[in-house]
């Protein structure tokens, strides 16, 4: 898999008749093309630690998406008058003040997920997704690309904590959400929601992604030729 | 370095671009730490109430569980090494350290309750204990707080048969593998062999502990 990082997609849309708007193609970005955990292969610290349960999953996707929205707008609307010299300090500056905010939050209104997933909240301070969106793309482009940018991102985020962790949550509690699915019968394969369940579902689905791009190249090639 | 071509003065340090003041810098990190500290202060006003209240439901959730919803419920505050039933003047209530009395609708105790909290296999188990100071029986236990392994040491808190099993065992409480046989051995759990050490040393140290501190204010009531 050895898919480009492109830290900013091109400036001129493709040239596909009628060309997707700017927006939606920064939008979309994230999603797919440059998932970031699927192709980008960041934050797979939280991917794997907080997605035992697909609550968790979900909780901690939102509190990001939270965070980096934010951030990336604030970032993106004062980025001119940032010097240089000390972007990263403040880039930093303004990551931890979210995560502070979301930190409380949850722990006041959704104190039972707040004791779920620990410390892996404010740890979100250091995503390199966050960090990492905010130094190729938000200090570098106007509010409304970053922000469009932010949410593909956290999307993209949220989709494959959640893809991760219903597989773990079905077969290693026997259940989605909480609910049981699979029934009283059913004998949780307890590894799954152990540390060792996350580098094998999060090795397997790379696997699966590793192979259909594999594959999509070898089609576009025959296409070709 | 081989190949100079001529001797050099000092170098110059190359000016790629403009340096920006240091005032400036100190300028917009100030700012900025101004603005984070102020939205920080406003959401922590904000989320405070929520977070407390949260805590006291929780311990009250306890109490009620272990004592098994008594009638009524008296707060003990400990002063020092004494309990006393007034709360001590001056002192944030939420520090102070408390056993929780019931009493059932005739007015007889069923038992009191206290937190007690022990290193477990992973991080700290915190427990509220409820027992009967006269007997040394217990009423039961409820689980504050464990991060015990997911699916193993996690069953000192979700296993029902374990956590029925302590109400009516007399402490000091040992624990064994096979089935238990006497009213002060509890079984412990397969996979959770330290967490329910932990559980039973914690009960036990409880017990020790405050079994002298609320004879003493009984003692104290009787004179």
């Amino acid at each position: 898999m050895n898919a480009p990082i492109p830290a900013l997609p091109p400036d001129e849309p493709a040239a596909a008749p009628p060309p997707p708007p700017q927006l939606f193609l920064d939008f979309w970005s994230g999603i797919g093309q440059n998932n970031p955990v699927f192709v980008q292969m960041l934050g797979l610290c939280p991917a794997l630690a907080v997605s035992n349960s697909v609550t968790n999953g979900l909780a901690m996707g939102v509190a990001t998406l939270f965070v980096l929205v934010c951030s990336s707008f604030l970032i993106s609307a004062v980025r001119n008058y940032i010097a240089n010299e000390v972007r990263l300090c403040s880039y930093i500056l303004i990551i931890a003040t979210f995560v502070t905010v979301a930190d409380m939050v949850l722990a006041a209104w959704f104190p039972e997920i707040s004791k779920a997933l620990g410390p892996f909240i404010p740890l979100i301070v250091v995503n390199c997704i966050i960090l990492g969106r905010a130094e190729a793309f938000a200090g570098k482009v106007g509010p409304a690309r970053a922000v469009a940018d932010a949410i593909g991102m956290g999307l993209g985020f949220m989709l494959a904590l959640l893809m991760v962790s219903a597989f773990r949550e079905l077969l290693g509690s026997g259940s989605l959400l909480g609910f049981n699915i699979l029934g009283p019968r059913y004998e949780p394969w307890v590894f799954m929601v152990m540390p060792p369940g996350g580098f094998l579902t999060l090795g397997l689905i790379f696997l699966f992604m590793g192979w259909r791009m594999d594959r999509d190249a070898r089609r576009a090639k025959e296409g070709k030729a | 370095m081989s190949g100079d071509q001529e001797p050099r003065t000092v170098p110059a340090v190359p000016q790629a671009e403009p340096s920006v003041p240091a005032s400036r810098l100190l300028m917009t990190l100030a700012f900025g730490g101004a603005f984070a500290g102020l939205l920080i202060a406003y959401v922590y006003e904000k989320t405070l109430p929520a977070i407390q209240k949260y805590a006291d439901a929780k311990i009250e959730g306890a109490v009620n569980e272990v004592l098994g919803k008594p009638a009524r419920l008296e707060t003990l505050y400990l002063v020092g090494d004494k309990l006393s039933k007034t709360p001590p003047a001056g002192v944030e209530l939420r520090e102070v350290t408390k056993a929780y009395v019931g009493f059932d609708d005739k007015g007889a105790r069923v038992g009191v309750a206290v937190e007690a909290a022990e290193p477990g296999f992973v991080d700290e188990v915190r427990l509220m204990v409820g027992f009967d100071p006269a007997t040394s029986m217990l009423t039961g236990f409820s689980m504050l707080g464990q991060k015990e392994t997911p699916g193993l040491g996690d069953k000192v808190e979700k296993d029902m048969t374990f956590v029925g099993a302590f109400r009516g065992k007399v402490a000091p409480l040992k624990g064994t593998k096979s089935t238990a046989t006497d009213a002060s051995t509890v079984q412990t759990l397969t996979g959770a062999t330290i967490s329910s050490r932990t559980v039973i040393q914690i009960i036990n140290h409880a017990v020790a502990l405050w079994q002298p501190r609320l004879q003493a204010l009984e003692k104290e009531g009787v004179q």
